[in-house]
């Protein structure tokens, strides 16, 4: 299991152009996903959705129907793969872990005051604690951007390791909330901290908050991750969430990961979309793949 | 109903090949002379093919003009140039200026798709770059023909009079746009002469023209090899000439035409630094010395040829360029995912492999990236050459294809003075967090071109041209417009 690493052996991270980022990005749009490779794109894209909802109006009917969603995304049409997981508020991880039982869909659930993290660290704890106790497999927690934007490192990266050790079990996601980091040089910094601090995986954004997962954004945080595999070995995963709605968008995703970490990322272990309506447009995709016409969006269910 | 697992392991998702269809394109079997807007036979009789670099099949055949089918080109450029263009108001040369650039953007797929089958070029890049560039020539330099006196302020100034232009195979249509353009602008007319490996989308281009109704005479294109080229450089009646090619050739050019009058303008070979420090953003540093080499096969006059990177990073940057190297698809240049396509032609190809055989004996290490080269046409592996030293003939040498050689230094001064220290001064590059370090760099690196924190970047409204044995005078801009004007005052 990955073990959380003192501050003083976090490397330097480097800096980052943000026009030759955007350049490279460019880049990965171009390449032309057609036919076989497309329809493989598409399910793999599925397997990877982290299904959300995550709104102050939740309740435990919205959760269940969602949750049934997960394990039968299009049942008019066998041998769609189920998404990877449910993404719910802690009140909302005993009902969803019920409603998952026996599917090989996981559970994970936000924490640490989410969205802001403006709450103390005793709080943060008990949130990701009792998350855990009600089952959830995964944790999804966000980082202090203000302490980060205030330049208190020091305090950003024992938060998340006393998160992690908090998790027990659970995976620990890291949310950065790059859209209130501004700079990609400060994503870059964020992502080393988080993984140095002993993320298992790094996520760009709580969907509260716009932009949220740019390209460009997903680009810096997959370099973190590859440099720091080429250091240690040690894999960590990538999610994006927020603002992709789109199957085009989410296989340049896939395309950036394989060309970038190769395809031992290209699964639900080491990648992940955080999306609410991806998976929809997915499966019109997919449809029109299979029968040849375009289908509105009456025929797939909303929950 | 049995349902999928999500995966647990990693797939093998590649992407399934994507070629741009050519089923819209038309090429003639066989394409004659463009003398005043007829296709006339070259009176030589003879021909020659083109051909498809990535597969070796004939596309076309070409003419041959001979010294009597310049002279004839020439004869019709004069002639158009004393009755009808020296008299065209520039607002009317402007407005056909415009309407080549529109009717080369109306073609813009079918050029790129020919481009990319007789260059070998990506059909990412002909798309991409090379068309759009092109078409942007045109559409700048259009701007500038009513407008010669708020360009050149308070001088007057007329046309130098016929324009002889020979381009090189690198770049074809971009070549034709950057020399036709700025010349058709200041009121000269032309007659140009493509590279004998890459003829056709000149000649397409000479289609446009003639659809535009451009004046018969005003372009003119003769095709053919080096004694075409000639006859154009030693043809009496000729004011000017802009050349686009190797240091050899430019050297050959400038004697000719000494105690002629011609003027000229040369835009030759280079062996351009890429400079890296080590605060340089690394990782869009990596992306910069992949698009400084390996961009269009290193068929590139500025390609950043020689890497400098400090040594304190030199580890890490060479490892990262290893990796992003594997990346990169090399294949059929219709495919639209190919990033690396044909060498142009098999005596490059020879060329290069040349230089590669030197470079092992000089002792340095190669390293070429693991893609599969094709079982037929030219092709040639990424390649990198580490542990080169200034003296090596691969750092020396331009080589014109996808080989880099990589040098380490330790300080600021080290690093100009080994870059300035070569033949060539097309263009540098600059890798750093600093600006004054930038300041500094480009102040003291002799290069015509020197860009910062990027590499290979082209536009209408930027001058491009070399110091030392790159060659002189300046296209692209209004330096690129100044060339083809006599200032009176």
């Amino acid at each position: 299991m990955k073990v959380p690493i003192s501050l003083n052996k976090l490397p330097i991270s480097p800096s980052i152009d943000k026009v030759g980022v955007e350049e490279r990005v460019a880049r990965f749009q171009t390449r032309s996903i057609k036919n076989e490779s497309k329809r493989h794109g598409l399910d793999l894209v599925l397997s990877m959705i982290d299904l959300t909802t995550l709104e102050g109006k939740d309740t435990p009917g919205k959760v269940k129907q969602m949750c049934y969603k997960a394990h039968h995304l299009h049942d008019a049409y066998a041998g769609v793969p189920n998404v990877a997981a449910v993404c719910v508020y802690p009140s909302m991880v005993r009902i969803a872990k019920t409603a998952l039982n026996g599917t090989d869909v996981k559970v994970a659930s936000v924490s640490t005051a989410f969205p802001s993290g403006q709450s103390t660290r005793e709080i943060k704890i008990t949130d990701t604690k009792f998350a855990v106790d009600e089952g959830a497999d995964e944790i999804d927690m966000v980082i202090s951007r203000g302490k980060f934007l205030a330049g208190e490192y020091n305090f950003v990266f024992d938060e998340i390791a006393s998160i992690k050790e908090a998790c027990g079990k659970a995976r620990l996601k890291v949310i950065l909330e790059t859209g209130e980091l501004c700079t990609l040089d400060n994503v870059r910094k964020a992502s080393d901290i988080a993984i140095y601090a002993g993320a298992d995986f790094i996520k760009t954004s709580t969907g509260k908050i716009q932009p949220a997962a740019t390209m460009q954004v997903t680009y810096t945080m997959l370099m973190a991750i590859k440099d720091y595999y080429d250091a240690t070995g040690i894999m960590i995963g990538m999610k994006p969430a927020g603002g992709i709605s789109t199957s085009k968008l989410a296989l340049h995703n896939l395309v950036m990961v394989k060309e970038i970490l190769g395809n031992n990322w290209l699964n639900n272990e080491w990648f992940r979309f955080g999306a609410s309506s991806l998976a929809n447009d997915v499966l019109m995709q997919i449809m029109k793949l299979e029968t040849g016409v375009y289908q509105s969006s009456d025929y797939f269910s909303i929950d | 109903m049995a349902k999928k697992k999500p995966g647990k392991e990693g797939v093998n998702w590649d992407y399934s090949p994507s070629l741009e269809s050519t089923s819209h394109i038309s090429i003639l079997p066989k394409y004659e002379l463009f003398i005043n807007n007829e296709w006339v036979k070259p009176s030589s009789k003879k021909y020659f093919k083109t051909t498809n670099p990535a597969n070796e099949e004939v596309l076309s055949e070409i003419a041959w003009a001979n010294d009597h089918d310049v002279d004839l080109a020439v004869k019709a450029a004069r002639n158009a140039y004393n009755d009808v263009w020296s008299k065209t108001s520039p607002k009317e040369r402007s407005k056909y200026i415009y309407r080549i650039a529109r009717l080369m953007q109306e073609q813009a797929r079918e050029l790129s798709v020919i481009e990319t089958l007789d260059a070998g070029k990506p059909i990412r890049e002909s798309r991409d770059i090379d068309v759009p560039l092109a078409c942007n020539h045109f559409f700048y330099y259009a701007g500038w023909a009513d407008k010669l006196e708020f360009a050149f302020p308070n001088q007057a100034m007329e046309a130098l009079g016929v324009a002889g232009q020979i381009i090189p195979w690198n770049f074809p249509l971009l070549m034709a746009a950057w020399k036709i353009a700025p010349a058709l602008a200041a009121g000269n007319c032309v007659v140009l002469k493509p590279a004998e490996t890459t003829s056709l989308t000149a000649l397409k281009l000479a289609e446009i023209i003639k659809a535009s109704g451009l004046p018969p005479g005003v372009v003119n294109i003769v095709t053919g090899h080096g004694d075409t080229g000639a006859a154009i450089v030693n043809h009496p009646d000729i004011n000017k000439i802009a050349f686009t090619g190797s240091t050899n050739v430019g050297k050959i050019i400038q004697r000719a035409i000494a105690g002629t009058g011609k003027k000229a303008t040369l835009e030759l070979g280079g062996k351009s630094a890429n400079i890296i420090f080590d605060d340089a953003p690394i990782d869009q540093a990596v992306e910069g010395i992949v698009n400084g080499i390996f961009f269009n096969q290193g068929h590139v006059c500025c390609a950043g040829s020689r890497l400098f990177v400090q040594e304190n990073i030199a580890e890490l940057v060479i490892r990262k360029l290893k990796h992003r190297m594997d990346s990169l698809y090399l294949g059929n240049p219709l495919d639209k995912n190919t990033d690396i396509g044909a060498i142009n032609s098999k005596e490059q190809l020879e060329t290069i492999e040349k230089y590669i055989k030197i470079g092992i004996s000089e002792g340095a290490e190669i390293y070429q990236s693991a893609c599969e080269l094709p079982g037929k046409g030219y092709f040639c592996h990424p390649t990198i050459f580490t542990n080169v030293a200034q003296s090596s003939r691969i750092s020396q040498e331009e080589i014109f294809g996808p080989v880099l050689s990589i040098q380490t230094f330790r300080t600021v001064d080290e690093v100009i003075q080994k870059a300035n220290n070569s033949p060539y001064g097309l263009a540098a590059g600059v890798w750093t967090d600093k600006g004054s370090r930038i300041f500094n760099l480009t102040s003291k690196l002799r290069a015509g071109v020197i860009w910062a924190n990027t590499y290979n970047k082209f536009d209408p409204t930027s001058p491009f041209g070399g110091y030392k044995e790159s060659g002189f005078g300046r296209e692209g801009g209004l330096h690129g417009l100044g060339a083809y004007l006599k200032m009176k005052l």
